[in-house]
């Protein structure tokens, strides 16, 4: 197995993006933070296998997001991500 | 959370679709229905308390419950359950719809390509049960990879869903092994292949293609190739296995 075979997209934690948002969030527009390219959270990329989830932008692959759970919390870092558009989502 | 309840479901009943495949009727009171093309998350419980948890497309169409086709991971912590042990009154739990984004609407008259690599075609034939179920007009391209013949899922209903003459069509590449007489194709799927099959980009058809990343990959890069917007192109990828 080669890292790309690992590389999934952002379809694979709508569960857990509902889970933490309340919110179906794999067709909501997300703006890069480095270089500012808007994309479906579905067309992101997404690697569950690091410990927690790490979600890259598909065009400059600049760290997006990051979600660990763990001990009943969930740890959210979303300082790569310049916006997330919610609409009607639910 | 508010907006991610786990459900109660019972196992209904089961088919065994290849030797590595099973569908799994659920019964789920409470469910609130799907879109063609959405998943679930599956969690199971052991004894000892110990949870499992992993996503599977639902396979039927919305007008139809919900039905889940799971392919068998040797090393899985789910699918080994779901396809070899679960029985008819078996209790799992289930939450969901998820997935906003890969949704196809049988409403839409737009030409649809749909391109599915082993048991990615799972929330493809939602979709075109959806169609058959809903008097969908959209003319309808599956071109559907798998290893083998023996692999293909859902081989005898494809047929019937074709011979229906309606607009919607199948074709098949095997990229294993070929049984004596094959006439489809027998390569992994790449821009000539997809050239040969797939709506012209001119008439601007939604496309959908679920199967393993490297499968995924490789048709969405085709069809850019060919000239589609890929904007216009739905992806879904589900790891290392497929065809």
């Amino acid at each position: 197995m080669e890292t790309r075979d690992l590389r999934l997209d952002g379809n694979a934690i709508g569960g857990l993006l509902l889970e933490v948002f309340g919110l179906d969030l794999t067709a909501a527009p997300s703006v890069c933070g480095s270089c500012g390219s808007r994309q479906e959270v579905a067309r992101l990329d997404v690697y569950v296998n690091a410990p927690g989830v790490v979600v890259r932008c598909c065009r400059c692959q600049a760290v997006m997001m990051r979600i660990v759970q763990g001990r009943g919390r969930t740890w959210l870092d979303l300082s790569g991500t310049g916006c997330l558009e919610l609409g009607e989502l639910g | 959370m508010p907006g991610a309840p786990w459900l109660a479901a019972e196992v209904a009943g089961t088919v065994e679709e290849t030797p590595r495949v099973r569908t799994l009727t659920l019964g789920a009171p409470g469910w609130p229905g799907h879109h063609a093309g959405q998943h679930l998350d599956v969690r199971l419980t052991a004894e000892d308390g110990y949870q499992a948890q992993r996503s599977y497309s639902i396979a039927s169409a919305p007008e139809d419950g919900v039905q889940l086709t799971v392919e068998r991971l040797d090393d899985g912590e789910v699918s080994p359950y779901l396809v070899d042990e679960a029985r008819e009154g078996d209790r799992i739990e289930i939450r969901g719809p998820i997935g906003r984004y890969f949704v196809w609407e049988a409403s839409d008259p737009t030409p649809l390509l749909l391109v599915a690599g082993g048991s990615g075609v799972v929330p493809l034939m939602s979709m075109t049960r959806h169609r058959a179920a809903a008097g969908g007009r959209a003319p309808v391209k599956l071109v559907y990879s798998s290893r083998r013949l023996e692999d293909v899922i859902y081989r005898s209903e494809l047929e019937e869903l074709a011979a229906r003459g309606d607009g919607f069509e199948v074709v098949h590449t095997l990229t294993r092994e070929q049984p004596e007489g094959w006439t489809g194709y027998s390569r992994r799927i790449d821009p000539e292949l997809l050239g040969e099959v797939a709506w012209p980009a001119a008439e601007r058809p939604r496309v959908y293609v679920c199967g393993s990343t490297r499968f995924v990959d490789a048709a969405a890069d085709g069809l850019i190739t060919l000239g589609y917007e890929p904007q216009s192109i739905r992806t879904e990828r589900f790891g290392a296995t497929g065809s």
